[in-house]
């Protein structure tokens, strides 16, 4: 009996002291892979960016004849549509590049939007798009909350990025389908 | 089955490791499972797709939103389960975790192949294109392979236990893609956005949106989840039909051979 009983705790110490070796075997191969994994994507750096900014092509000029992808903000009051033609200036804050482009734009298009263009450089010191794609922002909200945003003046979208969530994501603004009509001749 | 290990740090995990103890105590809840998923599943998608205000610049495409983010944060969580599930089936050998693991990757991988569909039919008319190789695009079809890998490699080997093996060790391999996917918008410059949601920053949605954007992901996430605990018990039950055919063959085979010496 007492003799069963030590068999037992012998047989579950061993198989605890396997699966404490088991586990740390899986933690050590964790801690390396992750490691490893760390390295290479630092190393990929510049190849895991999807495009790259006005400033960027400013610090370290483009190979002549390579096509790369230019992205940032396009500049308030830059669009000049020429048929199908439309020149406007991508822009990061700090610089920005002159772009030209022959084609359809998609919906969101338009100043004030972040955008992603494919092409080269030209002679003249142009970007010569070949594709662009629209970007937009982290930011939802109903065209009235967006709206009451501009009227009131705290946020203009052509001039950049929505003010801070806090201040309009619960903001019932009038008028707003929400039962809740606005109190009008009470 | 062997002793209950009271050495064990999950002694609340050991209790379902027997495999009849788990079909009784499941067989109570499905009934119950599948009637609260729908509940909150139907009237959450209503409310986002009928209910719910358009957006300011993308008008009512972001309805598209309303699947397309449930499957990725599925497609990402669950992940996360089956790394769990690994672990416990390579360290603990819990005999439950392995077919847990088994029957999630296939759900995993259509999660992840309605977020890459979804993704697509939102990116073409918002973006401009269907597809751009861009760090997340590429780490969610990476996650994607993920899932269909481990379902194939479980199913592999002739050897079951072998091909639970090979796919736990792939699913924990795999994990490393997780932080890529969760922080590939932040780490580099991406045509997709940053999050909205899920970010240390107040929400940057409009509680009109949000409301319904949880409300479906509680929803989806229910049916997920039982959608994979009915396939672990299916997969319970063939195991004690194939044990019992087995045990029948057996007894077929030795009738005949005790007759002989009568």
């Amino acid at each position: 009996m007492s003799g069963a009983v030590a068999d037992r705790r012998g047989g579950l110490g061993l198989a605890a002291s396997r699966r404490r070796r088991r586990l740390w075997v899986l933690l050590l191969c964790g801690l390396g892979l992750g490691g490893a994994a760390a390295l290479a994507l630092t190393a990929f750096q510049d190849n895991l960016v999807f495009f790259r900014s006005p400033s960027d092509i400013v610090a370290s000029a483009p190979v002549d004849g390579r096509a790369f992808r230019l992205g940032g903000l396009v500049e308030a009051g830059s669009v000049v549509r020429d048929g199908a033609e439309a020149r406007f200036r991508v822009t990061d804050g700090a610089h920005a590049v002159s772009v030209s482009y022959r084609g359809v734009l998609p919906d969101l298009f338009r100043e004030g939007q972040g955008v992603v263009t494919l092409g080269k450089m030209g002679p003249d010191g142009a970007f010569r798009a070949s594709e662009v794609l629209a970007r937009h922002d982290e930011t939802y909200m109903p065209p009235e909350v967006m709206d009451a945003l501009k009227r009131s003046g705290h946020w203009n979208p052509e001039q950049g990025a929505a003010p801070p969530a806090a201040g309009w994501n619960t903001m019932q603004p009038a008028g707003a389908t929400n039962g809740q009509p606005a109190r009008t001749g009470g | 089955m062997d002793a209950p290990p009271l050495t064990s740090p999950a002694p609340l995990l050991h209790r379902f490791a027997n495999p009849g103890r788990f079909l009784r105590a499941t067989a109570r809840i499905m009934p119950w499972l599948w009637g609260v998923s729908l509940v909150v599943l139907l009237p959450s998608v209503a409310w986002a797709l009928l209910f719910s205000p358009a957006d300011w610049q993308q008008g009512e495409t972001v309805r598209i939103m309303y699947v397309h983010v449930p499957m990725a944060w599925l497609a990402m969580a669950g992940y996360a389960g089956l790394a769990v599930a690994s672990v416990l089936a390579l360290v603990w050998k819990h005999p439950l975790a392995d077919l847990a693991a088994r029957e999630l990757s296939p759900v995993g991988a259509v999660v992840t192949a309605l977020c890459l569909a979804t993704g697509s039919l939102w990116g073409r008319p918002m973006w401009g294109t269907w597809w751009a190789w861009d760090a997340r695009m590429t780490s969610v079809l990476v996650l994607f392979f993920l899932w269909v890998g481990h379902a194939a490699i479980t199913r592999a080997f002739e050897d079951e236990e072998r091909g639970a093996r090979m796919g736990a060790i792939l699913a924990l391999v795999g994990v490393v893609n997780l932080p890529i996917v969760k922080f590939s918008v932040d780490w580099w410059n991406t045509l997709h956005q940053p999050a909205s949601v899920a970010r240390l920053a107040a929400p940057g949605m409009h509680i009109s949106m949000l409301g319904p954007l949880l409300a479906c992901a509680v929803g989806f996430s229910l049916l997920f989840m039982t959608l994979v605990l009915a396939r672990v018990r299916a997969a319970v039950m063939e195991r004690r039909v194939e044990a019992l055919e087995l045990a029948r063959a057996r007894e077929a085979d030795r009738a005949p051979a005790e007759a002989v010496p009568a």
